[in-house]
């Protein structure tokens, strides 16, 4: 400013020149070490310019000496993780069961990576440790819906179950009561053969008449699927029925509910989420929780003659 | 210099004046060229407005305030990646109006939630989240399942995002109401008529109660489509183009 810098005498600081009601302002310089700092956060934003993508053009930024960029880096990163876990998930992909726990090294990555896709993918429905919910399988079990060898449950994880995968592992119970092709009192029939059929007919005491009769109208409209037994059919998915093991409840009251409403859950398909090794570990992580079948026997193609 | 710095500060109006040129150099420089950088506007295959449907379901997630705990967008980490899948790109965001981004995660990235659960256990989960989760603190949100979908002002939220430069034609915005209704009942008489508006958009009972169609349907269907367009079998993220 052009004003005469006056001098405080009280302080020797000079004032600003400003003056309110006699009153007049210090202009006390800024302490040093701010000042510098001030700078040197000026020089920095001049660097990073140089370095760093920092200005905007007309037809795209300008780069930076270093080319930094966050795709580039997080593409590395993770083509760094696959390539430190590739060799075994490669081994992984093409290894049987069996051959996963005679390899301790190779049994512990897939118990690992299983492990921890488990926890982010599975367990929000099948619970921790498989062990299920209402309408969600029990997977630590030996009771398999469609199937528990390693094969068997990597198929079901690949199309999944009522998916949008085109080769999706489907099934679909009639709504027996809800659409009336059973009365109420049918239903109550049906149930009580069903019980009588399962594990639970001691436990629930199932009415001998109305089995019965329930049994005529289980041969003719359970039996295509659940087996005239009730032993069940995997390639259709139909659970047995011979065990104590409920997918929506083992209550009289539940069990009626299904043959009324006919339920079934949708699991996603996962075939274009995770790569072959990871579900391969995946599938040997559920096959391990509690009761995976042994792989099929290789059966020789022509059986020896007698 | 002293002196005309003095005139700005003695000069109210003139302060002001010289106060908006120098914010709007700000802005100007840092803002207006990303409408017109390439990268920042890339469209992607796969990524389409929403249905009406979805729209209301969206409306709904705002309403309820979930973006206060969920966030929508996959940082390009490799943790993030390994745990939700391919990191969020802008295209993905390019129909919302507004984004859902966020920065706070109380609960998880719903930005690839959609096809990770199916129908029922979004149901299960929103009507009581700790059915299914055990040790989740989200609310339950029960009531969305009693709540009959308010279809009636659809139409004037297709307008809006047509006015935001959302692709929306006279048909889409006109059939809103029926459009919604049809999303949630695939047996219905516009079902094909849907279709045709929305190739490619899931169609299906969503909450479980053929009967009505409820804010439950809306804020399942919205779910179940997030970032779950985009083909990354065929997008080439790491090609040197996509690379930023």
């Amino acid at each position: 400013m052009t004003d005469k810098r006056e001098r405080d005498q009280h302080s020797g600081t000079e004032t600003t020149g400003h003056e309110w009601d006699g009153v007049r302002e210090l202009d006390t310089p800024l302490p040093r070490w701010w000042l510098y700092i001030f700078y040197a956060t000026i020089v920095a934003a001049a660097v990073y310019w140089v370095l760093m993508p920092a200005w905007p053009l007309p037809n795209g930024y300008t780069k930076g000496v270093l080319n930094w960029s966050d795709r580039a880096n997080v593409s590395a990163d993770v083509s760094a993780l696959r390539a430190a876990r590739g060799p075994m998930f490669e081994r992984l992909a093409e290894a049987s069961a069996a051959q996963i726990a005679a390899d301790p090294d190779l049994q512990q990555f897939a118990r690992a990576a299983g492990e921890a896709v488990f926890g982010d993918y599975c367990r929000t429905c099948h619970g921790a440790g498989g062990a299920g919910a209402p309408g969600y399988p029990v997977l630590a079990d030996d009771v398999w819906i469609w199937g528990g060898t390693l094969a068997d449950i990597e198929h079901t994880l690949r199309v999944g179950i009522r998916s949008e995968h085109p080769e999706t592992r489907l099934s679909m119970m009639p709504a027996y009561g809800r659409d009336g092709l059973l009365s109420g009192r049918q239903i109550a029939d049906v149930t009580d053969y069903v019980i009588t059929l399962s594990a639970a007919r001691d436990r629930l005491q199932p009415n001998a008449a109305a089995a019965a009769r329930g049994g005529v109208l289980y041969q003719e409209q359970c039996s295509a699927c659940h087996g005239s037994a009730g032993t069940g059919d995997r390639a259709v998915g139909a659970p047995s029925l011979t065990d104590d093991l409920w997918l929506y409840g083992g209550s009289r009251a539940e069990i009626a509910r299904q043959v009324e409403l006919g339920r079934g859950g949708v699991m996603p398909s996962w075939e274009n989420r995770f790569d072959p090794g990871t579900l391969r570990a995946l599938a040997y992580y559920v096959h391990e929780m509690g009761g995976g079948e042994p792989d099929a026997p290789v059966v020789a193609s022509l059986p020896p003659t007698p | 210099m002293w002196s005309f710095h003095k005139w700005f500060e003695r000069h109210s109006l003139i302060l002001l004046v010289g106060i908006l040129v120098v914010v709007s150099i700000g802005g100007l420089v840092q803002i207006t060229p990303l409408f017109f950088i390439e990268s920042t506007i890339e469209r992607v295959e796969g990524v389409r407005p929403y249905t009406p449907l979805e729209l209301a379901g969206r409306q709904i997630y705002i309403r309820e305030g979930c973006y206060t705990c969920h966030s929508q967008m996959v940082r390009p980490l490799r943790d993030e990646v390994e745990r939700y899948g391919h990191y969020s790109l802008a295209a993905e965001s390019m129909y919302d109006h507004p984004f859902q981004w966020g920065s706070k995660r109380t609960g998880p990235d719903l930005a690839r939630v959609g096809g990770r659960y199916s129908d029922e256990w979004h149901r299960a989960h929103l009507e009581n989240p700790r059915s299914v989760v055990p040790e989740s603190v989200m609310p339950p949100y029960a009531f969305l399942a009693r709540a009959e979908l308010d279809t009636a002002n659809l139409g004037a939220h297709v307008r809006v995002n047509r006015l935001l430069r959302v692709p929306y034609d006279d048909a889409q915005q006109a059939s809103a109401a029926t459009d919604a209704r049809a999303q949630a009942e695939p047996l219905g008489e516009d079902a094909y008529e849907f279709e045709q508006r929305y190739p490619g958009a899931a169609a299906r009972d969503f909450d479980g109660d053929p009967a009505r169609v409820t804010e439950m349907d809306a804020l399942i269907a919205y779910l179940q489509m997030l970032g779950a367009g985009i083909d990354f079998e065929t997008y080439q993220a790491e090609a040197p183009e996509n690379r930023r």
